[in-house]
């Protein structure tokens, strides 16, 4: 294509070798001045790579790129931020003791005539910022104290207060619920009306329909194509991103429950601050039944997934596994209760990531015969044992039982962890936000594998901040709000948007339900 | 260049090159104070292998400094950073004084309950760090620092107790001769025992001119058995994990605080150990008022550093810092330059270590250099 300055940002023939392997080859974007442009693609397919070129923290080794019609060399960030270029990353980028406020100016510190910070100042700035674009946020709050979801604000603000012609958000919605999508959405177009541009990374194949203009579709490190979003359908979208039809929604047969396995009652756990953060909370699970939690980040899923695993102390309640009390033990009393658990955070709680693939595969199960015996590891034991689950679970590369659990792709160590959690034959399964950051490939993999164990009889709690993967993948759905259950439902019972209402803490009328 | 690449991103590589940059700043200070480097390099090679009795004396001074610098690494392997290793090395000490020179059973008990007291001492030592840790969130560099001083106040205050104190010195009484770890100690300095070392002038040298002594072979020991329970068993697993990703481990079900106690009671162990075989191994079997830290705990951080804390490495890093200090002491007898250099030389060695971790990453950029050429 033409170099000509109604595009913002044109790359064109980028390459990017890391050691031997090409994460970019010959990749080309052209994004006009004005519009909000979708680069699609699955994990690992080098869409926040590109984007860390035009950020200036890679160096393509091939590529010309241009601003604005003009050639320009962005050799580090600070360049690019000379150039009006602003980057939200996916993995937020926030000093976690200082105060919201705090890090929005950081390096961008208001100052009076004494060269003293100017907080007052600051902190009008950037309330009046929150206020236009509707981003409730404490601007005293420190970054420690508020969510995950908070944070990505706190991101979004960051790059807005700097005043950006050009917007990079790199999956900005993963932790986000569907009415803050909307939000966000909504102030994407109230950005391109003021003139700007924008650059939206990610695999959500809805949220490009709903928001962009234009989608580049990057597989493999390869460019493959740039369509106009409203001349494609989703299924379309995802056969060019996949490069075979996948499936959007899981199939499924009725669920079939059996006895209760797994019983919460009246319990109530508080958080850091000392607050109830799960409140009188009940709530059941039976075999061969998927239990999912639908609820806005920061309403007790966290709270209450670290009072099942004895992470934290419940203040009252109880929890039951087979009739047997496990509230105020230990994690391993709980995982000796057939209770397997796939954390939120894989890289914090689920996997040690110097230790090997095979390592972490055994990290419950390495004091048991034959793993280990007399206190010795019996690692050709171990090394069988992972390479059997490496099949199975068809995790990549198929040789990496030695390798650092580190140089997996996301989707990959989700695979190690579903694999190792699956492989204890728990009779509760608790997979906390099983599907973030992964791409519809893997989606559609985790999702027909919690299926799978239902239908061998597991009972299956379900926690997601995505109210779609709850939809379609529960038998039944909770509501939880301000840290209790407030409503349930069957499958199919009410559609998106009512839940969507319980969730934000809106009542229902009778006749609605 | 393929080979080039592979050898470059060897650990042992950076290691030897960061050695390699230790002797060339050692060389331009000696120039810049006016000596010869070759002349002083020479006396220093000297120093360290123109005789058996060198030779033999450089691993005396290696052992403490092995086993101190395995008990660092241990403690790195397992995400603690314990600088207390010269408070535990001089609790080991305290204690297999205070046990050697009371109790007097025959050797086959009395060695290991004297070798033993240190090990327990330095374990208790270290676990009182762990504890702190593990229980109140106190981080281990704090405790461990204050903890050293306590070590040094207590072991010059034993030295003045009436029971301990020799007289009319600033040492205290030397242990039994029943708990000495040296070869042969009686045998060889009997008539009988010259006239079988005579002909051999090696061996008659290194016998009685030095302490030789079993400390090296148990450190070497201690080494393997380190690597062992690090590498091969279900409790090094389990603090190896807790070292790496604690929060990981927890959810895993296994037990943080515990892990955290038992790696720093293992590691004040291996410290305490160091103190009481230098106690028992080398005259003059005793401990004596100490105006200043004698580093041979501070030393076995240098020796963990330059090891990588690999716990095998432990044994030739040791053995070359051993070496150093050892040889150092010509390089001042016989050029008349001052042994700092020698610290100066250990010095760049651990600093050029850090350093050239970029050499891997050196070695990347060399690979798609020559990968673009091949284009």
């Amino acid at each position: 294509m033409e170099v000509s300055s109604e595009y913002a940002v044109q790359m064109h023939g980028i390459t990017k070798m890391f050691g031997s392997f090409c994460a970019l080859n010959n990749v080309h974007l052209d994004v006009k001045k004005g519009t909000i442009h979708a680069i699609l693609g699955e994990n690992g397919a080098g869409k926040s790579t590109l984007m860390n070129v035009l950020y200036g923290l890679y160096q393509a080794d091939a590529g010309e790129l241009f601003l604005n019609g003009e050639k320009v060399n962005i050799k580090n960030p600070n360049i690019a931020i000379k150039h009006g270029i602003g980057m939200v990353h996916q993995h937020f980028m926030l000093v976690e003791n200082f105060t919201v406020t705090q890090n929005i100016i950081l390096g961008n510190e208001v100052t009076n005539q004494f060269g003293t910070l100017n907080m007052k100042k600051a902190r009008e700035e950037i309330l009046k910022i929150v206020e236009k674009y509707g981003l409730e946020v404490d601007p005293d709050a420190k970054i420690e104290d508020i969510s995950v979801g908070m944070q990505q604000r706190v991101e979004i603000l960051k790059a807005l207060y700097r005043g950006v012609d050009l917007l990079i958000l790199d999956e900005p919605t993963a932790v986000l619920t569907p009415q803050e999508i909307d939000d966000l959405i909504q102030i994407m177009h109230n950005l391109v009306s003021d003139g700007k541009t924008i650059v939206i990374i990610t695999h959500k194949l809805k949220e490009i329909k709903a928001s962009s203009d234009v989608c580049t579709i990057i597989r493999r490190g390869e460019y493959v194509d740039t369509v106009p979003v409203a001349d494609v359908d989703e299924e379309e979208l995802a056969t060019k991103m996949v490069g075979h039809a996948v499936q959007l929604v899981v199939e499924k047969t009725p669920a079939n429950p059996g006895d209760v396995v797994f019983e919460i009652d009246n319990l109530t756990v508080k958080d850091e601050r000392k607050l109830d953060a799960v409140k009188n909370l009940s709530l059941k699970v039976r075999k061969g039944e998927i239990v999912g939690i639908a609820g806005i980040d920061g309403n007790g899923q966290k709270e209450l997934v670290e009072a099942i695993t004895s992470l934290t102390k419940a203040e009252s309640g109880t929890i039951k596994i087979n009739g047997a009390e496990i509230q105020n033990t230990t994690p391993r009393n709980v995982i000796d209760h057939k209770i397997s658990t796939i954390h939120e955070d894989r890289q914090k709680r689920g996997l040690v990531l110097p230790f090997t693939v095979a390592e972490n595969m055994v990290i419950e199960k390495y004091r048991e015969q034959p793993y280990s015996k007399g206190g010795m590891l019996n690692s050709s034991e171990i090394l069988a044992f992972t390479k059997g689950l490496i099949k199975d679970y068809d995790i990549r590369p198929e040789d990496c039982e030695n390798q650092a659990a580190r140089g997996l792709s996301g989707g990959n160590q989700q695979k190690v962890i579903i694999a190792r959690e699956i492989s204890n034959e728990p009779d509760l399964l608790i997979a906390v936000q099983p599907t973030r950051g992964l791409d519809v490939g893997a989606i559609e993999y985790v999702h027909k594998t919690l299926i799978r164990e239902r239908d061998k009889g597991k009972a299956i709690l379900l926690i997601s901040l995505e109210l779609d993967e709850v939809m379609n993948v529960a038998d039944t759905i909770d509501v939880i709000y301000a840290g209790t259950i407030v409503s349930s439902f069957k499958q199919g019972e009410v559609d998106e948007n009512t839940i969507g209402l319980l969730m934000a803490g809106g009542k229902i009328n009778e006749n609605v339900g | 260049m393929k080979t080039l690449v592979k050898i470059l991103k060897k650990p042992i590589t950076s290691t030897l090159l960061a050695i390699l940059c230790g002797f060339l700043v050692a060389a331009i200070v000696l120039l810049l104070a006016g000596y010869s480097p070759a002349s002083s390099f020479a006396a220093l090679f000297k120093g360290i292998f123109a005789k058996p009795k060198y030779i033999s004396n450089v691993i005396i001074k290696a052992t403490p400094i092995i086993l101190t610098g395995l008990s660092v690494a241990f403690a790195f392997k397992t995400g603690l950073f314990n600088i207390g290793a010269e408070g535990q090395y001089i609790i080991g000490t305290v204690a297999a004084v205070c046990i050697g020179v009371k109790l007097n059973l025959p050797p086959a008990l009395e060695i290991p309950i004297v070798v033993l007291s240190g090990v327990l001492a330095g374990a208790i030592y270290g676990g009182i760090v762990g504890l702190l840790k593990a229980r109140f969130g106190i981080h281990e560099v704090i405790t461990s620092i204050m903890l050293n001083w306590i070590a040094f106040y207590l072991s010059n205050y034993i030295v003045t107790l009436d029971a301990y104190h020799e007289p009319n010195s600033t040492s205290s009484l030397p242990v039994n001769e029943s708990s000495f770890t040296m070869l042969l100690p009686k045998w060889k300095s009997s008539e009988a025992g010259m006239a079988a070392l005579k002909p051999n002038k090696w061996l008659y040298e290194v016998m009685l001119k030095t302490d030789v002594n079993f400390g090296i072979l148990i450190a070497i020991l201690m080494a393997v058995i380190i690597w062992i329970l690090l590498y091969r068993s279900t409790k090094g697993y389990e603090l190896r994990a807790v070292g790496f990703n604690s929060d990981a481990a927890e959810f895993a079900g296994i037990n943080v605080s515990r892990n955290i106690i038992r790696a720093m009671v293992i590691s004040g162990a291996l410290a305490g150990l160091a103190g009481s075989l230098a106690i028992t191994g080398n005259a003059p079997h005793r401990i004596a008022q100490m105006a200043a830290f004698e580093n041979n705990g501070f030393n076995g951080l240098s020796v963990a550093l330059i090891a990588g804390s690999s716990p095998i490495g432990c044994i030739f890093a040791g053995l070359l810092f051993g070496g150093l200090l050892y040889g150092g002491q010509s390089v001042q007898q016989e050029v008349g330059a001052p042994t700092e250099i020698i610290n100066i030389m250990i010095g760049t060695i651990v600093f050029f270590v850090a350093l050239t971790k970029v050499v891997p990453v050196l070695a990347d950029k060399l690979e798609k250099r020559s990968a673009h050429h091949a284009k």
